[in-house]
């Protein structure tokens, strides 16, 4: 379908674009040894997943709108 | 997870069942850091509009070795009763769904390869969906960049009343459907105490995506209740475009405040708008509470009547309460335990959990079409619903 | 502290925090490298980066190590070495001169540690 081949060149050129970006990182703002809130449970989107995918299904269930609730985000900092 | 075919069949909408396939459990390993090892056992509970659907949960996660992370979930929902759909339709009955999901996780440097499987499986409904998923760290970690694609099929069955009553398979009815979701996010530490994460997924189906079971009705004065029920005609296909933006703040007294704004548009003309506002607090060095605010509101699907003026006034019709106009507000709390097992060293940390959560639905052109010999077809009153969710559950990680 | 006292000796320095999962990974590792080399004048120091310290001695309680635990809690020292990933592993050459600098840990990455520690101390 047309549109999956827009989205996939899309898709294909964010990605290169973010690895080229990879290259040439502005210096992180946030150091490493100041991260430690996010490491810290409770600055998880998804702290418990078993329990928040089954209320956002609940819910999506009983409504037109679906998708975009999103991914586990941010990194401690390690490794 | 709710929905499924008789569930949905006679009481959510078709969506339910395709979304089912869609929602993917789990935590998803992001960037550089595999998920931790945990197992968490759930028992949940939904109470609204005469319904009742509850049933357990399951989810294991474990690492194996340093660079692989699997996981592995069963669901089941048990449904009873009938709610404001199938009364009108149809008479109660008990139904089960099932649904198991398998994931891995492959870290390679900074990047995260992701492949899951899930099946779900109802008397008259079976989803399958795979997904995949690479997600990496960049800009000094700061930055979390994911891609996804996710792909499902369905094959809808129907039931039918046999003259003893019974229900039974209607051999001459098997449709099939077929959906396809990319999806983009953005997790960005933007201070020492703040994380915004932006998401969007663009979503198609395509092939049966109504209901055999579910009815539109149109206006007959003096027949019956003054309306004759008919069946619902969808469209072939749908295109969702959806946007999300998160951002989530550390509180100095150590708590943590999310806001969340999501926007939604589809090719079937409903357009929404989700608000969420969290609150976490932490109590002691063993308690944690947590409080959300929701607040959803939506119009309808363009082919939506809950009254047609006759039959076969336009291509599509449709009377699900999914696609009507309505807004609701969903309130919930929980509190989380922290415990210790004596003797039991490996067992680190485990924690009992309860939340509940009250949904309160609106509908704007959705009627209680039951009410019909009281107040007329067409005049009675506006639908509302109201729901309770409760969830009990314990983790343990290892 | 001045690091002065060392020379002359191969020093390591691994910046670390209680809240970073692969720091706690590696630290029982580098407490078995510490014991190896110590008298073979090789010197560990554990840099901990956090600006309280709490959690950092209660992990410490559980896991204790024998080389010494330094407290950056004002990052002072973190940022002169320019710390950019956690954990962070540095090693100083006999002369004082900064030889080796590794970011994050991967298991597997100890064997990097020894190769350079053996390198460094028959210099």
């Amino acid at each position: 379908m047309e549109l999956t081949m827009k989205l996939t060149r899309a898709a294909l050129a964010l990605l290169l674009g973010a690895a080229l970006a990879g290259c040439a990182a502005p210096t992180a703002w946030v150091k490493p040894y100041e991260r430690e809130h996010f490491a810290d449970p409770i600055m998880s989107f998804h702290r418990d997943p078993i329990s928040s995918s089954y209320l956002e299904h609940v819910l999506e269930t009983r409504e037109g709108a679906h998708g975009a609730t999103g991914a586990v985000g941010g990194g401690c900092g390690c490794n | 997870m709710h929905g499924g075919r008789a569930d949905s069949g006679r009481i959510l909408s078709p969506f339910a069942r395709t979304l089912l396939a869609l929602c993917v459990i789990g935590a998803r390993a992001l960037g550089g850091v595999l998920p931790e090892d945990r197992a968490d056992v759930l028992w949940h509970v939904y109470n609204g509009g005469d319904l009742t659907v509850e049933g357990p949960s399951v989810l294991v996660r474990k690492k194996v070795g340093d660079s692989l992370s699997l996981s592995a979930g069963y669901y089941e929902d048990m449904i009873s009763s009938a709610s404001i759909d199938v009364k009108l339709s149809a008479s109660p009955y008990h139904e089960n769904r099932k649904q198991e999901n398998y994931g891995v996780d492959y870290l390679h440097g900074k990047i995260t390869y992701s492949a899951g499987y899930i099946h779900s499986r109802e008397p008259d409904y079976i989803a399958d969906t795979t997904y995949y998923s690479v997600s990496q760290d960049m800009f000094g970690d700061l930055t979390t960049l994911t891609l996804g694609y996710r792909r499902g099929w369905d094959q809808v069955f129907r039931d039918v009343k046999t003259p003893n009553g019974v229900l039974e398979n209607d051999p001459t009815f098997h449709q099939r459907a077929e959906h396809r979701g990319y999806s983009l996010s953005l997790s960005q530490i933007l201070t020492r105490n703040a994380i915004a994460n932006f998401n969007y997924e663009l979503l198609t189906d395509q092939g049966y995506l109504a209901n055999p079971y579910r009815k539109i009705r149109y206006l007959s004065p003096g027949l019956g209740q003054g309306f004759t029920l008919a069946d619902q005609i969808y469209p072939g296909t749908r295109t969702s475009n959806a946007g999300s933006l998160q951002l989530k703040y550390f509180l100095p007294w150590r708590a943590a405040l999310t806001g969340q704004y999501r926007f939604f548009r589809d090719t079937w003309g409903i357009v929404a708008h989700t608000a969420e506002v969290d609150y976490t607090h932490p109590l002691g060095n063993r308690w944690i509470l947590d409080g959300s605010l929701r607040f959803y509101r939506q119009n309808h699907a363009d082919f939506y009547g809950d009254l047609f003026p006759r039959a076969n006034y336009q291509n599509f019709m449709a009377r699900d309460r999914e696609l009507a106009a309505f807004h609701s507000y969903t309130v919930g709390a929980g509190a989380s335990y922290l415990f210790q097992v004596p003797g039991v060293p490996w067992l680190n940390k485990n924690t009992i959990n309860l939340r509940v959560d009250h949904l309160l639905v609106d509908y704007g052109d959705f009627r209680d079409a039951l009410l019909a010999g009281q107040y007329g077809a067409g005049n009675e009153p506006l639908y509302k619903l109201n729901a309770n969710i409760f969830q009990v559950f314990v983790s343990i990680w290892f | 502290m001045s690091l002065a006292q060392y020379k002359g000796q191969v020093v390591m320095l691994n910046f670390w925090a209680s809240w970073c999962g692969p720091c706690r990974q590696e630290m029982p590792l580098l407490e078995s490298i510490y014991r190896k080399y110590n008298r073979m004048g090789f010197v560990l120091l554990g840099v901990n980066v956090e600006p309280d310290s709490q959690a950092a001695n209660e992990w410490l309680k559980q896991t204790p190590v024998s080389f010494p635990i330094l407290y950056d809690k004002d990052s002072r020292v973190s940022k002169l070495y320019d710390v950019a990933g956690m954990p962070s592993t540095v090693i100083i050459d006999r002369g004082g001169k900064l030889r080796v600098l590794h970011r994050g840990y991967k298991p597997g990455d100890e064997n990097e540690y020894l190769d350079s520690i053996r390198t460094l101390i028959r210099e």
